[in-house]
């Protein structure tokens, strides 16, 4: 009897590495997903947050694929690691704060280090060629082959014709011939082939698999370590970045302020860690105070908040105040920030 | 059987379902965890993350801001 040949995918949540899996799992190799949590990432919840686009089913989108595909998802929380991948890229970044090319190392060489702690026999990933700048040009493949330590244990189905024969192919687990030859940016072939494989309701995420490549977001991050002078970040950070207005009134603070009530419920779960603002007498926006704020800023903030809630048009708004945690509230009545008043440069968009 | 809590309480997911799947290893098969969150994405994740593994949830119950799915570990 032959040895069951098993893979281990790279399960993004988005259409190609769903075709990759799959592809290999009708070759009668046993394909289980690996997804990698690093905080950036976009999927149904995140976008969940704001109500308009609420309507939408809430899932995750890598685990939707793994049912779609029959197979074992491993979700794996890589959010410490990862900082060093974006705070200091190898490779440096793609168009935005994307560091792709390292990235791809880094996730291909925890797949390695799952495959060999389980047994398994090559790992896939959903890479065509050309389809990213960077990451997915061709010299860029021996790349994370060889610094993710995979070596010729990687095998790309999805463009895998283009490229060198891989261990699978050779040993004859996978048969060459019925993988694919893709490259370019088109999306016709990935629609055409989940067509056949019955494929519907996938997710299509535009731009990337991350916030990274979202040039508004990059700059909030950019913006996150000019102001603390290094480049360092939370888990709680980064998930604030996706979230609500931005202002940045002096160097050492920024105001994070709800758009609507699913921004508002999002930032309530922060209270705790932050400074928070409320207009109390009229309808508006919970904020949180990220970095330091004397009485003047405060007072600041608040007509900021008060621009942001119903009273805007009012002579005066009172805004509750409170540290991180809820102590020390106290009340301020402010005018709100005529909207002329506020300099451009203040919003971090 | 053996029932066990786990905490996720304030976390976003994925980490609650990373939280039960950190768990779930060192369970026998009909031992119940409950896993106790805020963020309600947890009603389609849990369920989602147990079918793909075998595992079942019995319940999905409110407990005021807290969510407790309780799943049931499959062979
Ligand atoms: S888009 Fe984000 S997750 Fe995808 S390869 Fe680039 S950095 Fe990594």
């Amino acid at each position: 009897m032959t040895r069951q040949i098993r893979a281990v995918a790279l399960i993004s949540g988005g259409l190609d590495s769903m075709l990759a899996a799959r592809l290999i799992q009708e070759q009668g190799v046993q394909v289980e997903g690996l997804n990698f949590y690093t905080g950036f990432c976009v999927e149904g919840h995140t976008h969940a947050i704001r109500r308009q686009e609420r309507e939408r089913p809430k899932r995750n989108n890598a685990l939707w694929v793994a049912e779609q595909l029959g197979i074992p998802l491993h979700i794996v929380d890589v959010v410490e690691d990862y900082k060093d991948v974006v705070i200091n890229p190898r490779h440096g970044y793609g168009q935005n704060m994307n560091p792709c090319l390292d990235c791809k190392g880094f996730m291909v060489a925890r797949a390695r280090e799952w495959m060999e702690a389980n047994g398994f026999d090559f790992i896939i990933t959903g890479e065509v060629i050309g389809q990213r700048p960077k990451s997915q040009l061709r010299r860029s493949m021996p790349i994370v082959a060889r610094e993710s330590g995979a070596g010729d244990r990687l095998l790309r189905p999805l463009c895998a014709q283009l490229l060198e024969p891989t261990l699978p192919e050779r040993e004859g687990w996978v048969d060459r011939e019925r993988l694919l030859d893709w490259s370019g940016r088109s999306r016709k072939p990935q629609m055409r082939l989940a067509e056949r494989f019955g494929f519907r309701d996938y997710a299509q995420p535009a731009g990337g698999c991350c916030f990274l490549t979202d040039p508004s977001y990059s700059r909030k991050l950019k913006d996150l370590w000019a102001a603390r002078g290094e480049r360092r970040y939370e888990l709680d950070d980064i998930m604030l970045l996706k979230v609500g207005r931005h202002l940045r009134p002096r160097n050492h603070f920024k105001l994070i302020i709800a758009r609507e009530e699913g921004e508002n419920r999002f930032l309530e779960g922060y209270r705790r860690c932050f400074t928070h603002l409320e207009p109390v007498s009229h309808a508006g926006p919970l904020c949180l105070l990220d970095g330091s704020a004397d009485e003047d800023d405060l007072t600041l903030a608040a007509r900021l908040v008060a621009r942001f809630s119903r009273g805007r048009e009012s002579p005066s708004v009172t805004v509750a105040v409170a540290d991180a945690g809820g102590g020390g509230r106290r009340e301020l009545s402010v005018s709100p920030m005529p909207a002329d008043q506020v300099p451009r440069r203040w919003y971090i968009t | 059987m053996q029932r066990q809590e786990i905490d996720a309480r304030g976390l976003l997911c994925p980490m609650p379902v990373i939280r039960l799947q950190q768990a779930a290893p060192a369970c026998d098969k009909g031992d119940e965890l409950d896993v106790l969150a805020t963020d309600p994405g947890v009603r389609a994740d849990i369920p989602a993350w147990c079918r793909v593994h075998g595992h079942e949830v019995v319940e999905i119950r409110e407990e005021g801001y807290t969510i407790r799915v309780r799943v049931r570990i499959g062979g």
